[in-house]
């Protein structure tokens, strides 16, 4: 069964026939060829698939597409100005990766989380819930949680979130 | 996956008339567990209904601040940072916080939440028995992987525990879930919202044939704000409870004015420790009391060598959150 939809994809208008099962995922990937999201788990669990949803860190492969009609996606690769986006560049500078794989997810989690964080959101590690949010390492840590690296890349990962969230 | 329909409600009204009566078609929310479930084959329906853009996504005061009106579209991000959550009632933002990841919590929705099934593992793989999914095939779990099994309420039918840790802190706080169906709408006390396996495990809850919750009210007392909700895992996040304590008190002095105890990853259902409640009220709130009061609700716990270690794990972490908010009280 197929359903016509229309998404803007690291501001680009992008419009497609999907059949109902397709996963956002699947769409992107394999439909309009934007590949940076990755498929990991393709289960929720490692947050390869992470991309900004409507502004918000989101994980395409537990979402149908044709649930998302008229959505704006932001990709790792559409977050990319002029030059680097600040949390791109401070993966870099601090080898927050290794084989590159979970690197897109990662980047647009630790910008959706940032977000969250400058929004006050508290964590499960924050004492005083209705206290300010003091980003420190175990604070970025269980924030970023639901992004696995393989590679266990994760002491330059934390460094490279630590400096955006200062900068 | 099986080809299905995609049908966006139109209204609440429009969404329950349309599932009413069509036993292959669901409702769609966040999708974290369903679109999980539509891959393993887990379910298949023929048509889903989805309600994610219903106009359900409001927190709200309800009775001049007596309590707050959760719409069933809110987000468990949205929610455990709303400030009256935060400040009122803590458990309830603690829980959320404790559950998934923070992409994960930003799709789920409240009402998915309180419906999300089992993870027990047989239930998910689609190769073994199990009857939650396949009703009569058998129980896998019973002699098989039961690190995660229930210690109260179980039935030869099926030994699993519901997974959400919101439900736990609802429980704990008496909420009501307002819930439209065909005729009308009507109010369930949480306590009555999921039910223990008995012999037909396949359903989770006591909702009927199309009904959709649209909000949830949870009232603001004394013990809600000082209410916590402490969770133990196997890894610090991102990981399903091995058993959860949700706890809120109020003292007169040192003793115990009111006190509510719920516990997840023990049941089919969210635990209302109503024994050890009872046990508590009226007396001095101290380790030990609170340890025998335990005790009291765990005489008929069933444990096996697997599931031996949540009766201890549940003393001393019911122990230390009630403790602990004591200290907070007298402070």
């Amino acid at each position: 069964m197929d359903a016509h939809i229309s998404l803007t994809v690291d501001g680009t208008e992008r419009s497609l026939d999907v059949d109902t099962r397709t996963t956002l995922l699947d769409a992107l990937r394999e439909r309009l060829a934007v590949t940076s999201p990755k498929k990991g788990c393709d289960h929720g669990q490692c947050g390869s698939c992470t991309v900004l949803l409507d502004g918000r860190r989101h994980l395409t492969c537990l979402t149908l597409a044709v649930a998302h009609d008229g959505a704006e996606v932001v990709t790792a690769a559409g977050l990319a100005d002029d030059g680097l986006h600040p949390v791109q560049q401070a993966f870099l500078d601090h080898d927050g990766y290794q084989c590159g794989y979970c690197t897109p997810g990662q980047v647009c989690s630790a910008v959706g989380m940032l977000d969250e964080a400058k929004q006050g959101h508290p964590s499960h590690v924050t004492d005083d819930l209705v206290g300010d949010v003091d980003l420190d390492d175990d604070e970025i840590r269980e924030r970023m949680s639901g992004n696995l690296c393989r590679c266990g890349a994760y002491p330059g990962i934390l460094a490279a979130i630590r400096e955006a969230a200062t900068a | 996956m099986r080809a299905m329909r995609y049908l966006p409600a139109e209204s609440p009204v429009w969404a329950v008339e349309t599932v009413a009566g069509s036993p292959g078609a669901q409702f769609l929310a966040g999708g974290t567990n369903l679109v999980d479930h539509l891959k393993l084959g887990v379910t298949a329906p023929e048509l889903l209904v989805d309600i994610s853009r219903l106009p359900l996504d409001q927190v709200e005061q309800y009775d001049d601040g007596a309590g707050l009106r959760i719409g069933a579209n809110v987000r468990n991000s949205d929610l455990a940072a709303h400030p009256l959550v935060r400040s009122r009632m803590p458990a309830v933002a603690r829980a959320l916080l404790s559950g998934a990841s923070g992409q994960i919590r930003n799709q789920a929705t409240t009402a998915g939440n309180l419906l999300q099934r089992t993870r027990c593992v047989y239930f998910q793989d689609v190769t073994t028995p199990c009857n939650k999914r396949e009703p009569g095939s058998g129980c896998s779990a019973l002699e098989g992987y039961g690190r995660y099994n229930a210690v109260l309420g179980a039935s030869a039918a099926c030994v699993t525990t519901h997974p959400s840790d919101l439900a736990v802190a609802l429980a704990a706080l008496d909420a009501t879930v307002v819930v439209l169906g065909t005729e009308g709408e009507r109010r369930v006390p949480f306590a009555d919202l999921h039910r223990l396996p008995g012999d037909d495990p396949s359903v989770d809850t006591t909702l009927g044939d199309g009904e959709l919750i649209t909000s949830v009210e949870v009232p603001v007392s004394r013990a809600s704000e000082r209410s916590t909700y402490r969770k133990v895992r196997d890894r610090a996040s991102f990981a399903f409870a091995l058993v959860s304590v949700a706890a809120a008190v109020e003292l007169d002095g040192p003793v115990v004015r009111d006190v509510r105890i719920a516990w997840g990853g023990v049941a089919h259902r969210p635990w209302r420790a109503r024994l050890a409640e009872a046990a508590l009220v009226g007396r001095e709130l101290t380790e030990d009391a609170v340890r025998s009061a335990v005790d009291e609700e765990l005489a008929d716990a069933e444990t096996t060598a697997q599931t031996a270690y949540k009766v201890p794990m549940l003393r001393n972490t019911t122990a230390l959150t009630l403790t602990r908010l004591a200290e907070e009280e007298t402070r």
